[in-house]
């Protein structure tokens, strides 16, 4: 929580020696506030001041890295509780679970590193393998986690055991270099736990039973007073009723109580019976307040339904996905091709051009600048009206490329046909399908030049 | 031990309390259902009342749907055939009740008359006994004439009648006025004109006890997040205590879940999407979800598979209410 210049000012020394470069310790206590300077230009300046100015500087929620390199993935420094109020901003990592003594651990590990999926532009993947040390001492806990390194390189690591030497061993044996996150310390293991983290430089989950936030405060304060400052919190919780309220509460109590022993990431097993019941469980986590999702099965459908309901939960709210208005070509379109236009809002604009180029019918696709809104939120906005769609033809200089002047709206927009043709002489408008889905049947059946 | 002390909100308002069906006084519903009376967010039962858990519906079309993925065809069979048999069919899978959707009366799919749709209503009521939903054709002249008939040979089994939007909710509230019936009121997405819409019908004297409050739903990957962040807000508004906010909200999720590509391709579409048989329950499952946490209070869904892993789900999250 962030301090006021009055606030700041109370901590300083008051005696206006300007050597900070400001007039006054007031002024200097304004701008500190606007984070316009730095607290050390101030040569006079008490701890107190200092440790009190850290703390409301630092985020409600901590910003934890897991992994490095490449794939790794940032988590936490989150907010708000509603994405509407800003935006989240750090989407959860997503990652299964195998266990140490499974005979098809590294391909399983393969298969996590190796799954991707396009969506609306982006690639999407799953985050990181954790394994769980089922059985085995440390030695074997240490090959295996070693087999799933081979196997899939780079992928971040959740490590995890209740046994320090085991976590340990694996972290020596080369795992250390990738910075897993090392799971779990509780209030039975918390000291060995919080030393082998603090020796590998790795960041520590901890957990207490469920619903006993008392005692994850206090392994907050145990684990961070021997050395750790980068932690994950575990509620422990076991169905999801109990996991949405320990995923609210320490949402809100980092974010409007400042618990700073709590303002950390979460991680939310999602663990079920059925790929259906855990899909449930991760779907939850992931629109309420996860940072690592733990998933055991690794159902191909519900991977993709959970990798793009998190890119829906983490877009921000205030700039939808763009892409550029303008003239696009599917296939290779001539003078006898079909002409659609469509808005810029990137959904809209990849799911028409996705099922155009599906149709295998080459087409112009013209864009028109709707502020990234969606055919029916931009018309309903006035970004996509009659006056648009005219202008955003012309300016194309679509007609010097067709041979024919037909133009395709969207079917959500039907009502907009005769003012379209009024503000386009010459034209005829043609009513197309409602749902981009629907565009291979038109194209192929419906629309003739 | 350090102590803990958890924020608890009390929020000065509540979402109002919405029956559907009815017993007596025309009424011949063997069930009703209840939804709505939260004094908080959804299963937030540790801060306040939820004495509704959200109620499944499951969506019944009267003709066989010509364009439903091949996952649906393969779980309702023949049925899809007769109205009658698959709402009894979706009733035994567990639906509380039953979306019928009066499509065949629309011009373009056979264009049924009124009376063809008010016997079709009839054999569905006499089929089942939980309460109904009656969508008409999608088109605004027949909408009215099909509700309107409906509404009148239907009176006092408290059904809900859609859509009731703004271009046609005189019609359907009046019908819904005169025969003791509810209305299913939709805006595309957006706060403000749900608001209005709920003003609209309140003026027209139908109490909001009667009215169900339909977002618009926005499938997982084509605007979800667009409908989850308008029923938070709602919900939010609602609990804040703005009275044209407080209508319990139903959402659309199969219709919509079933439509994308996710849900009707099996081949060609890329090997991470997996097989269509797990990626349409997927698809359903996870924007039914989703929008759960955003305070739905009614889900429309197509599979009888949805149906079962919401039904546990909401076992789990309303044990404790």
């Amino acid at each position: 929580m962030a301090l006021t210049g009055l606030a700041i000012y109370k901590l300083l020394p008051k005696t206006n020696c300007k050597e900070c470069g400001f007039p006054t310790c007031l002024a200097f206590a304004m701008k500190l506030a606007q984070k316009g300077t730095e607290l050390d230009k101030c040569p006079y300046v008490g701890d107190e001041a200092k440790t009190a100015l850290d703390a409301a500087a630092a985020p409600p929620v901590k910003l934890i890295a897991i992994g490095a390199g490449e794939r790794a993935f940032e988590i936490g420094n989150e907010v708000v509780l509603f994405r509407h109020e800003k935006t989240f901003y750090h989407q959860p990592g997503l990652v299964v679970r195998v266990k140490s003594d499974d005979p098809q651990l590294a391909e399983v590990a393969g298969r996590v590193a190796g799954y991707e999926v396009e969506r609306v532009g982006m690639t999407l993947r799953l985050d990181g393998l954790a394994v769980e040390h089922a059985g085995g001492d440390a030695a074997a806990y240490a090959a295996a986690v070693a087999a799933a390194r081979a196997a899939a390189p780079g992928l971040p690591l959740v490590l995890m055991s209740d046994d320090a030497p085991a976590i340990d061993a694996a972290l020596t044996g080369g795992a250390a270099a990738e910075k897993p996150l090392v799971h779990v310390a509780t209030a039975a293991n918390w000291q060995a736990m919080a030393d082998v983290a603090k020796k590998h430089g790795c960041p520590l989950a901890i957990r207490a039973e469920a619903g006993d936030l008392a005692g994850l405060v206090e392994l907050s304060e145990n684990v961070r007073s021997a050395g750790v400052e980068d932690l994950v919190l575990d509620p422990a919780t076991t169905d999801l009723a109990g996991d949405l309220v320990a995923l609210t509460q320490l949402r809100r109590l980092a974010l409007k109580k400042g618990a700073r022993a709590l303002g950390y990431p979460i991680l939310a097993d999602a663990a079920a019976p059925t790929w259906q019941a855990e899909l449930v469980r991760a779907t939850q986590a992931v629109a309420k307040y996860g940072g690592v999702v733990i998933i055991d099965h690794l159902e191909r459908a519900a991977v993709y339904a959970l990798l793009t309901l998190r890119q829906n939960v983490y877009t921000d709210p205030q700039k939808p996905i763009q892409v550029e208005p303008k003239l696009y070509e599917v296939g290779t379109a001539g003078p006898d091709s079909p002409v659609l236009i469509t808005t810029n809002f990137s959904l809209t604009y990849f799911s028409v051009s996705g099922e155009v180029e599906g149709a295998g019918v080459p087409a112009w696709l013209l864009v028109a600048d709707s502020d990234g809104q969606s055919v029916l939120t931009g018309w309903a906005a006035g970004k996509f009206d009659a006056e648009k769609i005219a202008k955003t033809v012309k300016d194309s200089g679509i007609e010097s490329r067709i041979n024919h002047k037909k133009l395709v709206i969207p079917g959500h927009v039907a009502g907009l046909s005769g003012e379209v043709e009024e503000e386009l002489p010459g034209w005829q408008i043609m009513v197309g399908p409602r749902d981009a889905v629907d565009i291979p049947n038109y194209l192929k059946n419906v629309w003739s030049a | 031990m350090t102590a803990v002390e958890i924020p608890v909100e009390k929020w000065p308002g509540a979402v109002r309390e919405v029956t559907l069906g009815s017993s007596y006084g025309g009424g011949t519903r063997t069930s009703t259902v209840t939804v709505g009376g939260e004094t908080t967010l959804p299963f937030l039962g540790f801060e306040g009342a939820l004495p509704h858990r959200p109620a499944l519906a499951v969506e019944v079309v009267d003709m066989e749907p010509a364009d439903w993925s091949p996952e649906l065809v393969a779980a309702w069979g023949d049925d899809l055939r007769d109205p009658a048999k698959w709402a009894a069919h979706a009733v035994e899978e567990g639906a509380e009740l039953i979306a019928l959707k009066l499509r065949s009366c629309h011009p373009d799919y056979g264009d049924r008359s009124a009376t063809d749709a008010r016997a079709t209503v009839d054999r569905v009521l006499a089929a089942v006994g939980v309460p109904l939903l009656v969508y008409g054709p999608g088109t605004a002249d027949k909408d009215n004439e099909v509700l309107v008939a409906v509404a009148e040979a239907t009176k006092g089994e408290q059904l809900a009648l859609g859509l009731c939007e703004e271009k046609n909710y005189r019609t359907i509230v009046a019908a819904a006025l005169g025969n003791g019936h509810l209305v299913l009121a939709q805006t595309p997405i957006d706060v403000n004109l749900a608001k209005q819409l709920n003003i609209l019908i309140s003026d027209m004297g139908l109490t909001l006890e009667r009215v169900l409050m339909d977002p618009n739903t926005g499938a997982l990957g084509y605007g979800l997040e667009y409908t989850y962040s308008v029923m938070e807000r709602l919900r939010l508004a609602a609990l804040m205590g703005d009275a044209m906010t407080q209508q319990p909200m139903i959402c659309t999720v199969g219709e919509e879940a079933w439509r994308q590509k996710e849900g009707r391709a099996a081949d060609g579409v890329p090997e991470a999407w997996g097989e269509l048989a797990e990626r349409g329950v997927a698809w359903e499952i996870t924007t039914a979800t989703t929008l759960l946490e955003a305070g739905a209070d009614i889900l429309v869904l197509r599979h009888p598979g949805s149906v079962g892993a919401l039904r546990a789900a909401l076992d789990d999250l309303t044990k404790g209410a």
